[in-house]
């Protein structure tokens, strides 16, 4: 109920705010619904969601994958942690957009090097979180399935991955807001389709209304995925601390 | 097979530097299939004495010998996995357990439909029980138990030792007990071995003759013939050790 009235509140905002400055600074509610609704005619917007969407998947997939893989192996072997560190702070403060750049110049201009551009941004923040994950594993634990003699499977399965999975969830979450921000720059740099190049196209023709008719509904998208697939999914991966004592 | 254990010297470093000795050229052969129970005030070296018997801390010069491959160990804290059940957390540890064994066991450590709870919802009392069960679960062939009593109110601590003590008279199994507790000792061990601290040194041992379920009558009488080994833990004196 808080939250409708919140909306309403926020249109009712933006139509007072697109009176006072005029369309040429801000487009009305009503003429940015008439834009997305043209493109949903035509079968642009769904086009340009969708490769949009696929490629903030298929990065982030890659970037949890690779990431989580790398900062587990750094939270349990300190050695390799000395000398990789710094690779990854390094990674952490490159600009976004070096990297993006970097990864064109090297690669070209094709869907690889724009998905490689997106995944190595996102990198190396699922490294640190899951890093910490494996720094933060129990001994107590460790110990009781050696002296258990739990196979290497079944130590991985119900010792390792419960403990790891709330680290997880935390770099998916945070994870996915930072892949959709950069796949919109890697899109407007480099691609000749998706939301980030139909905002470039909106951008260079001043048109408000279109930018803003590809801006929203994809943030409700992303909204929906992050209320209804990734809150869900961090919940079930510590479910059994709210069970109990 | 007989347990030999030879251990030339264990330290551990301490947080300041320097390190403390545990052991030096200490010695301890336990009998197959005897009950043993290691007496000795807090910090004298019980529990580092049970992880190198158990396979956990190889940082020590010296040898053990005649330990087996499948060990039971319940640790001074239940160590169960919060995230499986408790049925789940004996099956893991044994994976031989059937539905009749699984139940019997949960029958035998009185914690009939208990499994389906998740650790987090159970005692600590319950929790040690379900962490001694998942230690005779495996059909050890050594059993290690760490102050099996330790943090419970005097009504559990007498409650789990009965329990424990029906439950060892049933098994042939070579067990160690580490206690600080007197009586613990006296009504569970068929021999105890009295350990002082600095660096650990057997200062005696006692083999108790009586059969288990007729020991509670003569609590006092053999408590009295201990007493030419045993040394009072003096109040705080033990916790501070264990904190350096």
């Amino acid at each position: 109920m808080t939250r409708l009235v919140s909306i309403v509140l926020f249109l009712a905002l933006w139509q007072i705010g697109a009176r006072l400055l005029g369309p040429h600074y801000l487009p009305e509610p009503v003429a940015v619904a008439g834009a997305m609704i043209a493109e949903a005619r035509s079968g642009e917007l769904a086009f340009n969601l969708g490769m949009t969407l696929a490629r903030v998947l298929a990065s982030f997939s890659l970037a949890m994958v690779l990431g989580s893989a790398l900062g587990v192996a750094l939270g349990r072997l300190p050695r390799l942690d000395r000398l990789v560190d710094p690779w990854v702070v390094i990674l952490l403060n490159i600009p976004a957009l070096v990297v993006i750049m970097f990864a064109y110049i090297w690669g070209g201009l094709n869907e690889v090097s724009a998905l490689a551009a997106i995944a190595l941004n996102k990198l190396p923040n699922a490294v640190v979180t899951l890093r910490e994950g494996a720094r933060a594993l129990d001994p107590a634990l460790d110990e009781m399935a050696q002296v258990f003699a739990f196979s290497r499977a079944r130590r991985w399965r119900h010792v390792v991955a419960p403990q790891l999975a709330p680290f997880f969830a935390a770099a998916a979450r945070s994870g996915l807001a930072l892949v959709w921000k950069i796949a919109l720059v890697v899109e407007l740099l480099g691609r000749p389709n998706g939301v980030g190049f139909k905002m470039n196209e909106a951008f260079q023709l001043f048109d408000l209304k279109l930018l803003l008719a590809y801006a929203l509904p994809f943030v409700a998208l992303m909204m929906l995925v992050e209320s209804f697939v990734l809150r869900p999914a961090e919940q079930a991966a510590s479910w059994w601390r709210r069970n109990g004592a | 097979m007989e347990l030999e254990i030879d251990i030339a010297r264990k330290a551990f470093r301490l947080a300041g530097g320097g390190e403390r000795l545990v052991f030096d050229h200490f010695a301890l052969r336990i009998p197959e299939g005897a009950t043993v129970a290691l007496l000795g005030p807090s910090g004298c070296g019980k529990s580092s004495l049970l992880r190198i018997i158990a396979g956990l801390d190889r940082d020590f010069s010296g040898a053990v010998h005649g330990a087996p491959q499948r060990i039971g160990v319940a640790f001074q804290e239940p160590r169960l996995l919060p995230w499986r059940s408790v049925a789940d957390n004996l099956r893991l540890a044994a994976p031989h357990l059937d539905n009749s064994a699984l139940n019997a066991l949960l029958m035998a450590f009185e914690l009939e439909g208990r499994g389906a709870d998740y650790p987090g919802q159970l005692s600590l009392g319950l929790a040690r029980r379900v962490a001694l069960a998942r230690a005779f679960a495996v059909e050890p062939e050594l059993l290690l138990l760490d102050e099996p009593f330790a943090s419970l109110d005097r009504a559990l601590h007498l409650r789990l030792r009965a329990l424990l003590t029906q439950r060892i008279g049933a098994t042939t199994t070579t067990t160690l007990i580490a206690t600080h507790d007197l009586d613990d000792a006296l009504l569970l061990a068929d021999e105890i071995i009295f350990l002082e601290p600095g660096p650990a040194r057997i200062r005696g041992r006692l083999p108790i003759v009586t059969p288990r379920g007729q020991r509670d009558e003569i609590l006092t009488k053999i408590r009295a013939s201990a007493m030419i080994y045993y040394v009072m833990d003096a109040p705080g004196n033990g916790n501070q050790e264990d904190a350096s």
